[in-house]
This record gives structure tokens, sequence and C-alpha cells, in this order.
């Protein structure tokens, strides 16, 4: 690829980007009322996309062959009992994963 | 309070909510630096990457389609599929984006998943200029995603000790932010239909492919479960 190529192809990456970052604002404007099955889905859609997000994290995850995702589970048990027990969001997230990185590293 | 005032009033509440991030965007950039590396691209391009794309997997694919033949319109429908999952995070922060003025437009541009998944569940107090604090979570989250693959392009060869598992940090933070969630408010529903129909398309779709499949179901469901949901939340209040 040439240097003119290479730029044109991280235009167009930075291009497909913006246009689903943008596209709901350009379609739904401020200053026009939302139809109402948006503003429904804006007030639905949230939870249910970090619940998207979790599951994201997973992805590469294999739980059937080598480790079957044990580091992973032991520590999100470990992450969520910490939070409920102490609720605070650095704790349960630094412990959670200096205990994942011993598990991957040293113990499985 | 004056402006200068709430600037700081805003920075001082939104940093510790990206301390978390701090450490997985600076270890992830940091990787994305090294790769580029070791794929023989100058630091130029991680840094500029990281800074106009902000898009994490997606910048990692990106340098995969820069080492294969041109083909800028594959490269544009790929970006549209890896992305896509942003349409949902831009309809759930119409209202509290749109509103900031100007700021909505980079709010808007700098919106990955931890400053959405951040920026959506923050119970920002009354006092405190809301829009800047969203601003600055993002601009934050940014400045560590591109500091560390600066770092990872210009010093990727010298890192050496041993951070398997590192990335971690990441999923710890949805957890955590998904948990926060589920404990403040009362209607579970929609949390659990998130978990659900994403880790059953996961299951079927695998890895690479599960994203859509899981918004779409996940739009579907929700779009049933419409009237009862609505019927639910004027009731409750």
């Amino acid at each position: 690829m040439t240097i003119t190529q290479q730029i044109i192809t991280v235009g167009v990456v930075v291009i497909g980007t913006m246009l689903t970052r943008f596209l709901p604002f350009f379609i739904f404007p401020a200053n026009k009322p939302t139809p109402v099955y948006i503003q429904y889905l804006g007030k639905v859609l949230p939870a249910a996309v970090i619940g998207m997000l979790v599951i994201y994290c997973f992805k590469d995850v294999s739980f059937f062959s080598n480790r079957h995702g044990l580091p992973e589970i032991l520590a999100v048990i470990l992450v969520v009992s910490l939070h409920l027990w102490k609720r605070s969001m650095l704790l349960s997230i630094a412990a959670g994963t200096c205990f994942y990185m011993v598990l991957v590293q040293y113990v499985f | 309070m004056n402006s200068t005032n709430a600037t700081r009033a805003a920075l001082k509440f939104a940093f510790p909510q990206t301390v978390p991030i701090l450490a997985g965007f600076l270890f992830l950039g940091i990787a994305y630096g090294i790769f580029m590396n070791s794929l023989g691209f100058h630091a130029i391009y991680p840094i500029l990457m990281s800074l106009f794309i902000f898009a994490g997997s997606m910048e990692f694919v990106a340098a995969n389609l820069l080492l294969i033949s041109f083909n800028p319109l594959s490269a544009f429908f790929l970006t549209l599929m890896v992305n896509a999952r942003h349409l949902f995070y831009g309809i759930s922060m119409l209202d509290k984006y749109g509103q900031s003025g100007h700021k909505k437009w980079y709010l808007i541009y700098g919106m990955c998943d931890e400053s959405f998944a951040i920026n959506s569940t923050l119970n920002i107090p009354n006092n405190l200029d809301k829009g800047k604090v969203m601003l600055f979570v993002t601009l934050l989250n940014q400045i560590y995603w591109v500091a560390g693959a600066t770092i990872g392009g210009v010093f990727g060869s010298f890192i050496t000790f041993n951070t398997e598992g590192l990335e971690f940090v990441m999923t710890a933070l949805f957890v955590v932010i998904f948990l926060e969630h589920w404990l403040n408010t009362k209607q579970h529903y929609s949390a659990m239909l998130g978990l659900l129909l994403s880790a059953i398309s996961l299951a079927v779709f695998g890895g690479e492919r599960f994203i859509i499949p899981a918004m779409l179901a996940i739009l579907g469901v929700l779009t049933l479960l419409r009237p009862t949901l609505q019927k639910e939340k004027r009731t409750a209040l």
C-alpha cells in the first residue's frame, strides 16, 4: 500500500466510526421532538447495553477448551462478592484484576 | 460558583471515575502501540490512529487492513459492523449529550465503550455542571488511550515485565458498572435481557460475529415488551 492508500484506508475507518457515533444525533436532533419509541429505547437500552458490554468482555474466552474460562469465572465471582460487601469500585476492580493476573500467570 | 471553580469541581468529580480506565487504557494502548511497532509501523501510526479513530478493537482491525490489499469500500463496511454498537450508545445518550451545547460534538466524537458506560450510569450531584463532568470523563479516557498508544509505539520494544492478565481490568470495570446500575435501579428486565440475549448470541454466533445479532435480539425483545415495561414504569411513578 502507498502512503496515500494508507491515509485513505485510515480515513475511511475514521468516517465509518464517526458515522456510527453521530448518526443517532443527526436523525434525532435536540431541537425536534424525538419519537416516543426512540425515547422509550433511550430509557431501557442503557442497562441492556451495559449487560452486552459485560458479555463482550468474554467474547475471546473459550469455555470448552484448555482453562474452560475458570480464571475469568473465579475473578468475576471475586469482583461481584467484594463489590456487594464493600461497594468500593476501585477495590473491587484492583483486587479482581490482581487475582486474575495471579491465576493466569501462576495457577492455570 | 464561577466558571474556573465549576471546571475544577467537575474535574475533581470526574477523575476518580476514570482511574480504572487509566490502568486499562494505558495497558491496552501500550499493547496496541507495541503491536503496531511489531508490524513495522512508525510510532506516528498508533498515535494518529488512536487520536482519530479512538475505538480500541477497530484500531487493531485497521492495522490488519493496512497490511492487505487496498479496498476502502470493504474497510468502510467492516468498520460499520464492528462499531454498530455505538448506534445504541447514541440512542441511549440522545437526552444527556444532546442538551450539552457545544460540548456535545466532542462528547459524541469521543464516545467509546468505557466513556458511554460511565457517563450513562453516573449520578452527578446537582451542584456540578453535568456537561463538564461528562466532558472530563471522555477527555481523560482519550488522553489515557493516546498516551498508551504513544508509549507503546515509541518504547514498545523495551517493555519486558509480565503483564499477562492486566486486560481483565476492563472486564472488572464493566462488571462493577453493571452491578452498580443494578443496585441503583428497581427494574431489572432490561439489564437481564442484555446479559441473557448477548450470552445466547455469543454461544450461537461466536466471538467474531455475535454483536449484531445480539443488538437485533435486544431491540426486538425490548420492542415486544414495550407495552408491559412502559405500563410498569408508569405505575412505579
